[in-house]
């Protein structure tokens, strides 16, 4: 009981602890193929203190929501992000919300931020919200696609189910989940703000959608948003590695030894992810805003011909 | 029972009264005061009713060989408690926002009609009582929607809503005709006992719904709502969106699930097509919406969608012998049926304070409301999200069960339902998506930004009895976001009656998480995801303020070329532009023409974008064609001779009694 209430407590801090390092390590990693040296991969905890430092400066028509927004959106997403099982399934509160329920957790932090982006009534803040949720309206069915997808083939929407069932290796290769990974990888790129959809390297010009929307933010609000970003991207790396190489990952009653294997493998998945993710947003190029809903229009048929094929296959 | 029957009268004295006491201050008081205390009424015979055995009354009125019978069984319990609350609130609402109203008398005497008149369909238990109950409904909403006749646009919507009314009441008697039989057994009971064939089940079903769906709303019967919704007061609309609706459902559910006995599978096929269709041609439309409550009215057409997509996995699983996920499914429609009836309540209130203090319904002219309506601002806001079906509040509960009951059983065998199921669900995430992005246009352009007009920047807040109808719908939301379980739990007699099987019970658990089937299946604990996060931000910000160094107020920044005139904001058209591109381009033909002067002129330039609906222009106008061009001729036969006129009758006689013959 109290082991199990400790390692929810260390899966909440593991994970608030360890975005930024992640983020960093992304960007050294993309530094590095540029050939630049790049900054330390600590550079976000640096900025992240430097912001929590500076006074915040917002407009003066401001309203209540644009001040509870970011607290919002970070609260949201830390709280999605203790859901996906990362070390071990079946955390005490791991039943508490399913992968729907996380999806949509995510779908509430954009709520509260596309609003937020609007408030101050500046034409960035509305173009940012606007096309967040253009993207948003693909990309979150193409998600719900990909948790039916998985869910059909697991019997549940739980991830820690899921994850017990990708373990135990009676699953076997099927074309439904090369899919529904196609799929999660194209959406993860999308929601993250990531190089083919959106670069979270630049302000302006070019990209125009999480930046644009995030433009009136400073001091602890930024860095509250800066944190809720890096989060999610962690979450999305961790969902992928839990649905679909959820090797090394403790799965029984909680147990010191193999919790500890468990946050070891996790940990080498999560620096692999990174790096990979590094490669790929290096050797792409950003899209025409226009062109992105193809791209995530592509994600939704993929996991929609997922679950037809598991609909299908089914009952013969 | 006997609440009902007595309230039912007392609402129509209350309509009496209100002919003779409207050009009174006082009548206003005593309508809605009245209405708010019978409606509660209702809302305990609910759910007296949900607990309790079946119970029959007959009154010695309508048809003299019929009677007048009434039945309350747990289904039309809950439809009461939807109806006692929708119709609770809004006379609430309407105790302040009815001070506005310019012609009272036009308003309250149908007031509480309409809501005896719906009272009425719920307990009725025999087609005589149900059809007068329905065509009453009918007549009292249309009277409602005229109310401001006087406006543009409003005469239409009413003449438009009139023609739908008239047939759906014609589709519905017809259904009831086919259930009754050669023998006329127009009591509910003796439609229960017969059993049509194949053929005749089918007909019934695609009539009822035909009747039931142009009332309620569902594609591509849906023309009426957009026009007649906001054309009424809007407590009003609040009552026809929130409730109306529900009542359609009701008599859909009546029929289909009750008095028609076992359906076939593809029944469930037929309306699933049609509930996604709805919902997301629904979402769509109000995407592209600048009238605030047509959009509304729009998104309740999404929403019925959402609704018929449980109802037709619910007849699906019940003609396939799976009575576990058909409780399941019916559960979910329900749920999200009464979750409709708060939030679209709630939003319309909203809407009607808005329109109270800036006097538009257009989006474009408003923004910055929050400032000056904060109390509106934050009651609507919860409705957003609610509608946009986000946790924790309950839109995302019955949304969640929902695509539960999609998942729930893979291993069918019937083509149909294999391919209908998955379509469906991704119809449903769509229309969920879209709903999320409406919501956010419709909030962010209404009360944030910058105001857009001089009555916008002067808007005053509403008055206290709105505000407290507002936030108390709102504080429903929330309640029935994280206690889903005893809802869920409400709706088990329903299900058990009209499926065999009812879904586990949810409050057993400590926690009150919520687990359709089985918890490693899938669970889902509103109350603990809504204390994460409020605990979440309760720390955070404990943290972080200690940390940092406090807020300081300035100019905007808007990348150091902050624009003074508020015309440069994003607007509700530019908002939708991205999605109208990806979507609407297909959909609704939509275009843009833009013209540019070249240098050295001085014209303005200017944009104009086309939009155009599709089911308007393929189904409706031709047929408006039609019966006008059938008319025109038609009409050279008022002007004949009686020789003539003597001739037809002789035709005519000839030709029945020749098809007489051939029948025989």
């Amino acid at each position: 009981m109290i082991y199990g209430f400790l390692a929810q407590l260390v899966q909440m801090t593991l994970i608030l602890v360890l975005s930024p390092l992640l983020t960093g390590l992304v960007r050294k990693v993309k530094a590095r193929l540029q050939r630049r040296r790049g900054p330390s991969v600590l550079q976000p905890y640096r900025d992240l203190r430097r912001l929590l430092g500076k006074e915040a400066v917002i407009a003066d028509n401001a309203s209540w929501l644009f001040r509870v927004a970011p607290y919002f959106v970070f609260a949201a997403t830390w709280v999605a992000a203790a859901l996906v099982p990362t070390f071990a399934a079946n955390l005490m509160f791991s039943w508490s919300g399913d992968l729907i329920a996380i999806t949509a957790l995510l779908g509430s932090a954009r709520f509260a931020m596309a609003l937020a982006g609007m408030d101050i009534g500046t034409s960035f803040g509305g173009i940012g919200s606007s096309r967040e949720m253009m993207i948003a309206s693909l990309a979150e069915p193409a998600m719900l696609m990909i948790v039916f997808t998985v869910a059909l083939i697991a019997g549940s929407t739980q991830l820690s189910t899921i994850a017990e069932t990708m373990l135990n290796g009676h699953v076997g290769l099927r074309v439904s989940l090369a899919l529904a990974l196609i799929a999660l990888i194209i959406v993860a790129m999308a929601e993250n703000g990531r190089v083919p959809v959106d670069n979270p390297a630049t302000h302006l010009e070019l990209t125009m959608v999480h930046e644009a929307m995030v433009l009136e933010y400073s001091g602890r609000h930024l860095a509250m948003i800066e944190l809720a970003a890096a989060l999610k991207l962690t979450l999305y790396i961790a969902m992928i590695a839990c649905v679909f190489a959820p090797l090394g990952m403790a799965s029984g009653p909680g147990e010191i030894g193999a919790d500890a294997i468990g946050a070891m493998a996790w940990l080498g998945k999560m620096a692999a992810g990174g790096v990979l993710l590094g490669v790929a947003e290096t050797s792409v190029a950003k899209m025409r805003v226009f062109r992105v809903p193809n791209f995530l229009g592509a994600a939704l048929m993929l996991g929609l011909l997922g679950v037809l094929l598991l609909f299908v296959s089914r009952g013969m | 029972m006997t609440e009902v029957v007595s309230i039912v009268p007392a609402l129509f004295v209350l309509a009496l009264a209100g002919v003779l006491t409207a050009r009174l201050p006082a009548g206003r008081v005593l309508i809605y005061g009245g209405s708010l205390v019978l409606c509660a009424g209702l809302l305990l015979a609910g759910f007296d009713a949900l607990t309790s055995p079946v119970q029959h009354l007959r009154l010695p009125l309508g048809l003299p060989w019929i009677g007048t019978n009434l039945r309350l069984d747990a289904l039309s319990g809950f439809f009461l408690i939807i109806l006692g609350l929708g119709g609770g609130g809004a006379s609430l609402f309407a105790l302040g926002y009815g001070r506005h109203e310019h012609h009272p008398e036009r308003v309250l005497p149908f007031f509480p009609a309409f809501l005896a008149a719906m009272a009425i369909v719920l307990v009725a238990d025999d087609a005589f009582t149900f059809l007068f109950g329905w065509e009453l409904m009918s007549l009292t909403s249309w009277a409602l929607v005229m109310a401001h006749h006087g406006e543009a646009g409003n005469a239409r919507a009413g003449f438009v809503y009139l023609i739908m009314a008239t047939f759906s009441g014609l589709a519905l008697l017809l259904a009831f005709g086919m259930l009754a039989g050669p023998l006329g057994g127009y009591a509910f009971d003796s439609m229960r006992a017969a059993h049509p064939g194949m053929g005749t089940a089918a007909v019934i079903l695609v009539v009822a719904l035909i009747g039931a769906g142009s009332k309620a709303g569902l594609v591509p019967l849906h023309v009426w709502l957009p026009l007649a919704h906001p054309a009424a007061p809007s407590h009003v609309s609040a009552l026809m969106s929130g409730v109306m609706t529900k009542i359609a459902v009701y008599g859909f559910i009546r029929i289909v699930f009750d008095l028609l006995g076992p359906n076939q599978w593809w029944a469930g096929t037929v309306v699933l097509a049609l509930g996604g269709i709805t919902a997301v041609l629904g979402v769509l439309h109000a995407l592209m919406e600048r009238d605030i409550k047509r959009l509304l009215a729009y998104s309740t057409v999404e929403n019925i969608g959402i609704v018929f997509i449980g109802l037709g996995l619910a007849l699906a699983f019940r003609a396939t012998g799976f009575q576990a996920g058909a409780a399941l499914a019916l559960t979910a429609a329900l749920f999200h049926a009464l979750n409709h009836t708060v939030f679209k309540s709630l939003l319309f209130f909203g809407a009607g304070a808005v329109l109270n203090a800036t006097g538009a319904r257009d989006m474009e002219t408003m923004g910055g409301l929050i400032h000056r309506m904060p109390r509106t601002s934050f009651a609507f806001l919860a409705g957003c999200v609610a509608i946009a079906g986000l946790p924790p509040l309950n839109g995302f509960a019955s949304e969640w069960l929902t695509l539960q009951a999609i998942l729930v059983h893979p291993e069918m065998s019937e083509w149909g339902l294999k391919l209908m199921i998955p379509v469906d669900g991704a119809a449903l995430a769509l229309a969920a998506a879209l709903a999320a992005a409406c919501f956010v246009r419709a909030f962010g352009i209404v009360f944030l930004g910058r105001p857009r007009s001089e009555a916008a920047a002067q808007a005053r807040e509403t008055d206290s009895w709105s505000a407290t109808a507002m936030l108390g719908f709102a504080a429903l939301c929330l309640l029935a976001g994280i206690f889903p379980g005893v809802a869920i739990d409400a709706i088990a007699p329903v299900a058990r009656g009209l499926t065999g099987a009812r879904m586990p019970e949810q409050l057993t658990d400590a926690w009150m998480t919520i687990a359709p089937v089985a918890a490693s299946r899938s669970s889902y604990n509103g109350l603990l995801v809504f204390g994460f996060v409020t605990a979440s931000i309760l720390l955070t910000v404990a943290v972080v303020h200690r940390l940092s160094r406090g807020v300081r107020r300035g100019p905007a920044w808007d990348c150091g070329f902050p624009d003074p005139t508020t015309a440069s904001q994003y607007s509700g058209a530019s908002f939708a532009q991205p999605l109208r591109r990806v979507f609407a381009t297909v959909v609704f033909q939509a275009g843009e023409t833009v013209t540019m002067p070249p240098p050295g002129d001085n014209r303005p330039a200017s944009i104009v974008r086309r939009i155009r609906d599709p089911i308007w222009d393929t189904l409706y106008l031709p047929l408006g064609r039609g019966v006008g061009w059938v008319a025109d001729r038609a009409n050279k036969m008022q002007f004949l001779t009686i020789r003539r006129y003597l001739g037809f009758v002789f035709g005519a006689l000839v030709v029945l009694l020749m098809a007489l013959t051939i029948w025989q």
